[in-house]
């Protein structure tokens, strides 16, 4: 009896050594590597200038922490912030994990008493909160990204939105997206006509219809044949939802995935399927070596200095603040090692050519709605409420997103876009 | 696997139940619980991340709950509310119903409630939607605490199941209503008027009273009134209530409908009062946000006595909002507070078994007669009299 037991033990025992061998082994020999892109070069820095007293506080109100990727972003870019202004912890406070509920308000408040002056909330459903918030503490900055209301509430003044033109760099991922769909073709891997990508979206909201449309504009720019479907998990993180939506989409036929939601859901399963994914947030080439090829980001620190700055030296902040490729606001991480040849250097010319001002990515001689290219929108950038458009958004030959206010409203559907589902 | 010793042996450790506990060494026991499980907290903490260290912890721990005049007032709201919840599940409890279904009983409260916001807000004078959704606020609640008491009085099905599923039901039928009344928002109400916060800045007062007086309520309605006589016989001896005359088909009923009404009283109170708004998404994401869950421990903690509650709540409000803070402070991320929680509610816990439970060693070498080992855990509602 116990000489079976133990050479049972042996044998689990065997076998674990092995396959960590193995595992070893490989990962010793394959080892990936990423192809650096360096920062676009002609940034202009974001300085704060004079003197942070010893009393500034800054607050940060985020909806989950760090292990959504999204809200990762927001803290990081504190984070270096602070390390960069060489401010104390008291100075910075961060709280994670506030819904989009009365607590934000709470939450607001309760920096506005320990003496924040410049306030930050990163989801959209904070928006209201902080609103009143501002009513309550006209002498502190309350700052919502991703808001849309600050313009219209013309009363508070000590209240702003920011966002930055996130779809430039996902129309780069799409450019990158579309290389390595031309090299499937080119290689025989599949048929121009088959050349259809996936994109798993949280809501059907312009924030996210903006950035598929983005993105798919990046691909079609490289592969005119490409169509794309889309699925929405109406969450903006649900980690089984979107690796089911993922799964879905690669056995409907899609060879290359990408997505807006924050969880690892879907890139795992991609990497799993050996299916290309573009990712958002952040690089998740560590997690998906083989399948990883670019991810763009917001980088939120440009933002945080310029309200610093306002705040510490006495100026009004502006109500729709735009972060863009030349403040350093929306950045490409590096490239994964399974990107098609030339690459780099055509994204690099790209992301140029958006910086300057000569590429527009909603340019209307690009894409057709229902057939016929767009002339006039009416798109919907003063929110009342009402959910009907009332600014013109298209004039010299492009649709101006992200222009007349700071967050998206960009949300028609393209052609050659198919929305298998919509989820509000 | 060798099965060979077959004679009987005494097992190392036995059990047997402390039969006159006193209420004064059940209280030491758990406030020395409670005061361990602060300690461990810190511990853990000091040894996960180095940015804790004693002082740290004890000073963000007291700041996050005590630090100004606006954290006593949240801290007490808080403590209000769960209270509230504790209240409304308690005589179910002692009747041995066990109604886990006060999160969705409290969320159709704040559904009625929201309901009524929505629809005639602007429509009618404000007094009258405030009358009208707290009264829908209400029915509402006790419509859904009365169905499965109803189900039990009829059928006898088993109320812990019905209860919880109902709690998955309110959920998702208060996400339907948000999104018919703003199909394309960010899945929240917010009303700007027709509530009674929107009338003026006495919202801490409405619930901290609210809770005071149903807690005096409560007391007296379990301890000197004839239904909390019922309720007790019923709970403790079903076959003396039948013999006694007691119908109690009646008593779980009309015992659920009192919970219904607290429980209402608890949803108008977040959606009208605290909140102005209303929130379904999940359990978690609600406007109730799993308080009703909370509140089922807090009053077993407290062994169903009101007053005892007043205690239970304040303790869990207490290391949930300081060990927030701590966590913010250190940056520990959002899973953090509730790791605190959970280390409270473990050594809370364990100390009931304690109190309840002796743990007999086996004696060297002596060979007793074996002794009948109290194989029935059945709970008996030991501290019902800590006066």
């Amino acid at each position: 009896m116990k000489k079976t037991l133990i050479s049972v033990i042996a044998v689990i025992l065997a076998t674990i050594m092995l396959a960590a061998c193995l595992a070893g082994c490989g990962d010793a020999s394959g080892a990936k590597k990423e192809i650096e892109l360096k920062p676009f070069d002609g940034i202009v820095e974001q300085k704060v200038n004079g003197e942070i007293p010893a009393t500034f506080k800054i607050g940060l109100i985020c909806l989950h922490d760090k292990n959504s990727t999204y809200d990762k972003n927001f803290i990081v870019a504190m984070e270096n912030v602070q390390k960069e202004l060489g401010l104390k912890d008291e100075q910075v406070i961060i709280a994670t994990g506030i819904p989009e509920g009365a607590e934000c308000k709470d939450k607001a408040v309760e920096m506005a008493e320990a003496g924040c002056q410049v306030i930050i909330a990163d989801s959209f459903g904070h928006e209201s909160y902080m609103m009143e918030a501002a009513k309550q503490y006209p002498n502190v900055l309350f700052a919502h990204c991703t808001g849309t209301k600050a313009h219209t509430n013309t009363d508070l003044p000590n209240y702003v939105n920011a966002f930055a033109s996130i779809y430039e760099g996902r129309y780069v991922a799409g450019v990158v997206a579309g290389l390595k769909l031309k090299e499937m073709i080119d290689t025989g891997k599949i048929t121009a006509d088959k050349a259809k990508v996936g994109y798993i979206g949280a809501f059907t909201y312009a924030e996210v219809i903006s950035g598929y449309t983005s993105w798919f504009l990046g691909v079609r720019s490289i592969v005119p044949t490409a169509t794309m479907d889309v699925t929405f998990t109406g969450s903006w993180y649900d980690e089984t939802a979107e690796n089911n939506a993922a799964k879905k989409l690669i056995s409907s036929g899609c060879v290359l995935i990408s997505q807006h939601a924050d969880s690892m859901g879907a890139p795992n399963a991609c990497e799993e399927a050996g299916v290309p994914n573009v990712s958002y947030n952040g690089s998740t080439f560590a997690a998906c070596p083989n399948t990883f090829l670019i991810s763009s980001r917001i980088n939120w620190s440009p933002y945080y200095k310029y309200l610093i700055d306002c705040k510490v030296n006495n100026k009004t902040a502006v109500k729709d603040y735009i972060g863009t490729i030349k403040t350093g606001s929306v950045e490409l991480t590096n490239l994964g090692a399974s990107v098609a040849n030339g690459t780099l250097e055509k994204v690099i010319e790209v992301r140029k050519a958006l910086a300057d001002g000569t590429l527009k990515v909603f340019d209307t001689s690009k894409f057709t709605v229902n057939g016929e290219a767009l002339t006039t929108y009416m798109a919907d950038v003063d929110d009342m409420g009402d959910y009907k458009g009332e600014t013109e958004a298209i004039s010299n030959g492009y649709f101006h997103e992200s222009e007349y206010r700071s967050a998206p409203y960009f949300d028609l559907t393209i052609d050659g876009i198919n929305l298998l589902d919509t989820k509000i | 696997m060798d099965n060979n010793s077959k004679h009987v042996r005494e097992p190392l450790v036995h059990l047997t139940r402390r039969l006159n506990v006193s209420a004064r060494f059940a209280w030491l026991i758990r406030i020395g619980a409670f005061v361990l499980s602060i300690l461990v907290c810190c511990l853990v903490s000091c040894l996960l991340s180095g940015k804790v260290s004693f002082g740290f912890f004890f000073k963000h721990l007291f700041e996050g709950a005590f630090g100004s005049g606006m954290l006593v007032r949240a801290l007490l709201r808080d403590l209000s509310i769960l209270l509230l919840l504790a209240l409304a599940v308690t005589p179910c409890f002692e009747m041995r119903y066990w109604n886990i279904g006060g999160e969705g009983q409290a969320m159709m409260g704040a559904f009625g409630c929201a309901l009524i916001v929505s629809y005639t807000s602007g429509k009618m004078p404000v007094w009258g939607t405030i009358v009208l959704s707290f009264v829908t606020a209400l029915v509402m609640a006790v419509i859904w605490a009365v169905i499965p008491a109803l189900f039990k009085a009829k059928w006898n099905t088993n109320e812990t199941l019905l209860t919880l599923m109902f709690n998955y039901i309110a959920i998702c039928l208060g996400a339907y209503l948000i999104k018919k009344v703003v199909p394309m928002g960010t899945g929240i109400l917010n009303f700007d008027s027709g509530t009674l916060s929107s009338l003026g800045s006495g919202d801490f007062w409405i619930i901290v009273s609210a809770a005071v007086v149903m807690t005096v309520v409560m007391f007296v309605y379990q301890k000197y009134s004839k239904h909390g006589y019922e309720i007790s016989v019923v709970g403790e001896a079903p076959n003396t209530a039948r013999y006694v005359g007691i119908n109690t088909k009646r008593v779980v009923v009309r015992t659920l409908f009192l919970c219904g009404l607290i429980s209402g009283l608890v949803g108008f109170l977040l959606v009208s009062v605290k909140d102005a708004s209303f929130l379904s998404d999940s359990t978690m994401q609600s406007t109730v946000a799993g308080r009703g869950f909370t509140a089922v421990l807090i009053s077993w903690l407290a062994h169903f006595h009101p007053l005892a509650m007043v205690l239970t709540s304040f303790l869990v409000v207490f290391i949930t909002r300081g060990a927030t803070q701590v966590g913010n402070m250190a940056r520990l991320g959002n899973s953090y507070a509730g790791m605190m929680v959970g280390i409270f509610f473990f050594f809370i816990i364990a100390t009931e078994f304690f109190i309840n439970f002796k743990i007999h060693f086996r004696p060297k070498a002596e060979k007793k007669p074996h002794e009948t080992a109290p194989t029935e855990p059945e709970q008996k509602p030991v501290a019902r009299d800590p006066e």
